[in-house]
């Protein structure tokens, strides 16, 4: 009875802390603004089964894809057995489906084993990549500290997991063979799991019976355990892509990728200068709402999709990879933006809760984070975009910021200033007068 | 002035009473930069080769806003956008060739929004399909015979639209080897000048864009890089040089090898 309220407390607390820190993370994206990306269902269903179920993206590089997809399947097969977890815990019974389910049972507990084998050995090699191998994009200036941590982390905590389930495993499959398990006898002599049946024995056969049960304990509790210990690590985590990578694909950009959005706020202006039959004098019309401002300085000038995005990042660094201002040593590293865009909205998100809405810190995305030299370094060749595993769009946070510096502070590297008043007088970005555009007809 | 340099303008044809059956817009590289111009000049050939009916608009023509939009000055994008359509708007044009793929992107997707609804294609769609429907025949001589030519994707027409085969359908009626680069395609490098880099120096590293895609172009030791973008071209060509190739490696726009072995 005791474990049971144990074990109740335990999923409450666990999912209720978890509840909370995705809370807080939902009301982090809606400071975004606005952006209508529910058109199209279909094709978004499409898009989100291709890449973030079937991970598409990540067969561009097969090595790393093939040992991601092990951790994954186990991942989300694993949580099938959970169900059966909650249910024992909550009841005080042991493996309460196996009468039951009989061969079906027993089918995808082992299916489970070979793929937890698989993740454990796949763990194993992600380790040794990111640090014997030393993969460069892992090891690059921005994954210094925490986020290198963090990638260790949860590697390990997988690694333990795996542990624990072949401790309860094995440990269950001796004892099932001395008539000892609290698992219902079917008189079948073993579980008969693909890989516990001979692990359990192999390690643990010459055990006293008391010692066996403690060992299967020890295994059960700590998967429960570290099942929750991971779920309330994701929200702090570059893992909790998991979640995300499903609805961040089904609201991608689904527009051909050069198209750069046309600002409305511009449009409306722009329409009024070039209408002949406006009022010059006329008072502008009233602002709608808030005025915003022309471009992004901080979180909340970016759209919720680029702060979905932010949380999404998986840190995997392809984007850097490909990105060409990066391979030729510049500043600019795509990876960097989603990451500083993720840090800054934490902090602002945790600012405003604190302070109340409207609360100014002091600092912004721009220069606290982000600085001009690696705006001005993007080429917007789209590199980044296309190479994302999850659909992760860099590049419009960039734009967007130069906006905010070119609109709002008059802050353009000198040559392109040149190229700006250029287009202003005569139509081209070089001097040239626009009657000598067709000289080249009559040139030979 | 040869039969297939004619070029008439809107204005020209409009007063003729006549309609084009494809607008040329030429790009601000194509009419003023000297190398780019020779790219204009090929193309032209190849439409009045095939007697396809096109017009330019001359001195009504205006930057689409491109180079100003990517560098964050919306205002002066849109303002250009809204004047190009109106005078396209003004002659009713609905087809629109270009020789640039960044007008092209604008143009097919930037324009719609603002009032500016035309089928736009590049250069190399229409030549491909110019050539698929029997309207060019591509004869090639010795021109090309034994010459290795790699395809340099600019960024605005692969990526950016997911045009990626008409280029290539091209260089394989040459009578030449077309070989890939390791990164091509949708993996395919820029050459720097995108999102107007063309206009500034780059900002401090260790090495050049152009130079780095070149590099990556002398891997697979090609006689010619086709381009399909003025600015790529420029970029290329520049990297040759850095790298003292201008012996080994010519930077060729694909109109202008299809004019060639066309003999235009
Ligand atoms: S779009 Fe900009 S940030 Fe992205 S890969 Fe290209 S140069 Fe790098
Ligand atoms: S933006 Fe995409 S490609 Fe870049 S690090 Fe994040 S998940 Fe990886």
């Amino acid at each position: 009875m005791i474990s049971i309220i144990i074990f109740a407390v335990l999923l409450l607390v666990g999912f209720g802390y978890f509840a909370m820190n995705v809370g807080k993370i939902r009301s982090n994206i809606l400071m975004g603004r606005d952006v209508d990306r529910s058109d199209n269902k279909g094709e978004r269903l499409k898009v989100m089964t291709l890449i973030a179920l079937g991970q598409k993206k990540m067969f561009k590089r097969p090595v790393p894809a093939i040992l991601h997809f092990c951790l994954y399947a186990a991942f989300v097969i694993t949580q099938i057995e959970l169900i059966e977890i909650i249910a024992d815990g909550l009841s005080g019974e042991h493996r309460l489906f196996r009468p039951a389910l009989g061969g079906f049972y027993t089918f995808m507990i082992s299916f489970i084993e070979v793929l937890s084998v698989l993740a454990f050995i796949a763990t194993f090699i992600f380790l040794a990549r990111r640090n014997l191998i030393k993969v460069p994009r892992l090891n690059m200036k921005e994954m210094k500290g925490w986020p290198k941590l963090d990638g260790n982390l949860i590697l390990v905590m997988e690694l333990i997991l795996i542990t624990f389930i072949f401790m309860m495993n094995g440990a269950d499959e001796v004892l099932y063979a001395k008539g000892a398990s609290h698992a219902e006898n079917l008189g079948d002599g073993s579980l008969g799991f693909a890989i516990s049946q001979y692990v359990g024995p192999a390690l643990f056969g010459g055990m006293s019976e008391s010692t066996l049960m403690m060992i299967e304990r020890i295994g059960w509790w700590g998967h429960i355990v570290m099942v929750f210990s991971f779920l309330n690590y994701l929200p702090f985590s570059k893992h909790f892509h998991i979640i995300l990578a499903f609805p961040n694909t089904f609201y991608s950009n689904l527009k051909p990728k050069g198209q750069l959005t046309n600002m409305e706020s511009v449009m409306k202006e722009v329409k009024m200068m070039m209408d002949p039959d406006a009022d010059p004098y006329a008072a502008p019309a009233e602002p709608e709402g808030e005025i915003q401002r022309f471009g992004a300085k901080d979180v909340e000038d970016l759209t919720w999709k680029n702060l979905l995005d932010a949380y999404t990042c998986t840190e995997c660094g392809r984007c850097t990879d490909n990105c060409p201002a990066n391979q030729t040593g510049k500043l600019l590293s795509p990876r960097k933006i989603m990451m500083d865009t993720r840090d800054r909205l934490d902090e602002k998100g945790e600012a405003i809760r604190k302070h109340g809405k409207g609360h100014d810190d002091g600092k912004s995305l721009l220069n606290d984070y982000i600085t001009e030299e690696e705006l001005w370094a993007c080429t917007s060749c789209n590199a980044c975009v296309e190479a994302c595993p999850v659909n992760i769009d860099p590049l419009s946070i960039i734009m967007d910021m130069r906006r905010y510096l070119v609109m709002e502070e008059s802050k353009v590297p000198t040559e392109l200033a040149g190229m700006i008043s250029n287009i202003e007088n005569n139509g081209a970005p070089w001097q040239f007068s626009p009657e000598d555009r067709i000289n080249w007809r009559d040139e030979a | 002035m040869s039969n297939l340099m004619k070029v008439p303008t809107m204005a020209e044809m409009t007063a003729n009473g006549e309609f084009p059956e494809i607008l040329f817009w030429v790009g601000c590289s194509g009419s003023f930069d000297d190398r780019a111009k020779k790219i204009t000049k090929a193309i032209v050939k190849i439409l009045n080769k095939c007697e396809v009916k096109f017009a330019v608009l001359g001195a009504e023509e205006s930057c689409t806003g491109d180079p100003a939009k990517r560098a964050g000055n919306e205002f002066l994008f849109q303002m250009q956008a809204m004047q190009n359509i109106a005078v396209l708007n003004g002659y009713e044009i609905k087809k629109i060739v270009t020789g640039c793929p960044h007008c092209f992107n604008t143009m097919k997707n930037e324009y719609p929004e603002l009032g500016g609804n035309y089928d736009v294609v590049h250069h190399t769609q229409l030549i491909q399909s110019l050539i698929a429907d029997g309207r060019l025949q591509v004869k090639d001589g010795d021109t090309f015979k034994g010459k290795r030519i790699t395809f340099h994707d600019p960024c605005y027409l692969g990526r950016a639209n997911n045009v990626y085969e008409a280029p290539r359908e091209m260089l394989q009626k040459l009578d030449a080897e077309l070989v890939e680069m390791k990164n091509c395609k949708a993996k395919g490098t820029c050459c720097g000048a995108g999102g107007a880099q063309m206009f500034k120096e780059a900002e401090k590293g260790d090495k050049e864009v152009n130079v780095k895609r070149t590099e990556e172009a002398m891997e697979v030791k090609p006689n010619i890089i086709a381009t399909g973008c003025p600015f790529c071209n420029t970029m290329m060509t520049d990297g040759v040089k850095n790298k003292e190739q201008e012996g080994n490696i010519e930077v060729i726009d694909v109109a202008e090898l299809i004019a060639t072995a066309a003999d235009l």
